[in-house]
């Protein structure tokens, strides 16, 4: 196996009284795609925003690119090399897509109000170059004919692409994706898988959570299975589809 | 960037704005005072509109800054301390004061949106304003209630803003020499602001509104970008202050009431959240159209029934909240709404 590049180990996480998450482990290799799946309700997003900093955790430590990460806020998780998207698409709808994948430029560049405000050389340059790779990167997922739309103009599939033009801005090591191909029809699952695939073989890290099971274990290297905040199976697809806990999880035990 | 056709447009608004005090002067020195409060206004909705309508944080204290400014320029330019120092070297302490007093008042509501937002910082508006009334004792610093009085008019030179100077046969009177000094601040703060808007902080402040929990995700910092709005909002507010407070030449805590931020909100959000262009236009209009009905019901009704029926102040209020209404019926973006639309990125197109 490669080298490590996201370890956690027994993150827990509780709502009052529900226990979202219960001691969940897993190493997640660099540069390959790793699924997490699970019934509606099984802590896969939760996971998710929990190793994003977006919710606070209960207990358990990530390391990432082999140090410990910070938690603490979503920007200083960006900042370690992790983007995402949201299962329920979130942009901003009233930017261009084109200013959207700028906003994601924010991270990797340094210009304040005062440079801003002189204009000066150096920011009208910074300005220019975050204007070209978030161009670029518009190209890269193949929407760049739509960038001086606004965002909550673009059709569903093209703000999935925008989102992921977004994430990719932040220069991520790791891509998490939630839920990527929720709503869309198989031809725009087909793309998304093509552009997925190309993701890896340009070197990113993808941690993909979905529903769409074939999606799944058609694209993935590993999968991981939760059921009720917990762990239940870890495995490349061929493995893990035939697990029996995994079956009775999807479908129930017999009787 | 700019065709002939916008340049020569420019130009033409240009000369206007340059004849339009001797245009108004003609018409009485008063309409030079009230076209200068508009532009006050407009500066102040300039600062405002980076808080609300770029970075989407309702504040209802706003005027606090345009207090603390204008209190900043009393205090260094007036007998009060003796002290009187030169206008240049106030304004900024006074939007360095006024940028302090927004961040103190970020900080502890970052985590607030919203209704939540606007209650704390209307309160904070009030404790400001208490705060100017009540300084008098054990030291006097704000003489209280009474407010400061005989604040120095700006100085440039051998050249007092207080009276009259006569260049190449003109009659440049006090008011009219502030509206020039007005319009080059207007000047500066609009480019100012159409810089942050085309920058990376701006598209941040953008972010945060749109979606703060993305934005976050992005990587955005946003308790310090927000803390940035606050900031920079404030100072605009503080530099309008130090030329009302000279303007005036006497400055009180009853000018700095929440009527005030209202007022000014109501500027933004009429004009256009977030459209530099529309804040103007709704600054403007706000600031006019009261005026304009001051001094036409009154002659109006007399010419009507013989008689003054509604007392003009009453009925411009009445206009005043008819015409928030409407426009929030029927443009409830503003008059002149933020486009994001089709910005100049052709040279970028592979």
């Amino acid at each position: 196996m490669s080298t490590v590049l996201l370890e956690a180990r027994g993150i827990a996480k509780r709502f009052g009284g529900v226990q979202a998450l219960k001691d969940v482990s897993l190493t997640i290799a660099s540069g390959e795609i790793y699924g997490l799946i699970g019934p509606n309700g099984a802590g896969k997003t939760t996971l998710f925003n929990v190793f994003t900093g977006l919710y606070p955790r209960d207990g358990g430590e990530v390391r990432f690119a082999g140090a410990p990460l910070n938690l603490e806020s979503p920007h200083a998780v960006a900042a370690a090399g992790i983007a995402r998207t949201f299962q329920n698409i979130r942009l901003f709808g009233n930017m261009t897509a084109l200013e959207n994948v700028m906003v994601g430029r924010h991270l990797r560049t340094r210009a304040g109000v005062i440079q801003a405000i002189l204009r000066t050389r150096a920011e009208r340059a910074e300005e220019a170059a975050i204007r070209r790779s978030a161009y670029e990167l518009l190209h890269y997922v193949g929407i760049a004919e739509r960038a001086d739309d606004l965002a909550r103009h673009l059709s569903y599939g093209d703000q999935r692409r925008l989102e992921i033009a977004r994430a990719l801005a932040t220069e991520p090591k790791l891509l998490a994706l939630d839920e990527p191909a929720a709503g869309m029809n198989a031809t725009e699952t087909a793309a998304l898988r093509g552009l997925i695939e190309g993701l890896r073989k340009d070197g990113l890290t993808v941690l993909l959570i979905e529903h769409d099971v074939k999606l799944v274990l058609g694209l993935c290297d590993r999968v991981a299975v939760l059921d009720y905040g917990e762990k239940i199976a870890e495995d490349v697809p061929e493995v893990v589809r035939s697990n029996p806990k995994v079956i009775e999880a999807y479908l129930g035990t017999s009787h | 960037m700019s065709t002939t056709k916008e340049r020569f447009g420019l130009a033409l608004i240009a000369i206007a704005l340059i004849a339009l005090p001797f245009v108004l002067a003609s018409a009485g020195t008063a309409w030079v005072r009230i076209t200068n409060f508009a532009v006050l206004f407009v500066l102040l909705s300039l600062g405002l509109n980076i808080v609300v309508g770029f970075a989407g944080l309702l504040d209802l204290g706003y005027v606090a800054f345009y207090a603390v400014g204008a209190y900043v320029y009393a205090l260094l330019a007036s007998p009060h301390f003796g002290l009187h120092l030169p206008f240049w070297v106030i304004l900024p302490i006074g939007a360095a004061v006024a940028c302090i007093a927004g961040v103190i008042l970020g900080a502890p509501t970052l985590r607030l949106r919203g209704d939540y937002l606007a209650i704390v910082t209307l309160g904070f508006g009030e404790i400001v304003r208490i705060f100017m009334n009540n300084l008098s004792a054990p030291i006097n610093l704000t003489n209280g209630p009474k407010g400061i009085s005989r604040i120095d008019s700006f100085q440039i030179g051998p050249i007092n803003f207080a009276g009259s100077d006569t260049f190449a046969g003109l009659v440049f009177s006090g008011p009219i020499k502030y509206y020039y000094l007005l319009m080059l601040v207007l000047l500066g703060v609009i480019v100012i602001n159409r810089r942050l808007q085309d920058s990376r902080i701006g598209r941040a402040w953008v972010a945060i509104r749109e979606d703060e929990i993305a934005a976050k995700a992005s990587g955005i910092n946003t308790r310090n970008i927000k803390l940035l709005a606050f900031a920079m909002g404030a100072s605009f507010g503080g530099i309008a202050g130090g030329m009302f407070a000279a303007m005036q030449t006497f400055v009180s805590p009853e000018s700095f009431v929440l009527n005030e931020s209202i007022m000014v909100l109501s500027m933004v959000v009429l004009g256009g959240m977030g459209n530099i262009w529309g804040v103007i236009a709704g600054a403007v209009l706000l600031s006019f159209v009261p005026e304009l009905l001051r001094y036409t019901v009154e002659p109006a009704q007399v010419a009507l029934f013989g008689k003054l029926l509604i007392d003009p102040e009453v009925l411009r209020m009445l206009v005043f909240g008819a015409a928030l209404v409407l426009t929030m019926r029927f443009r409830p973006a503003g008059l002149w709404p933020e486009t994001r639309h089709r910005r100049e990125m052709s040279e970028n197109r592979a």
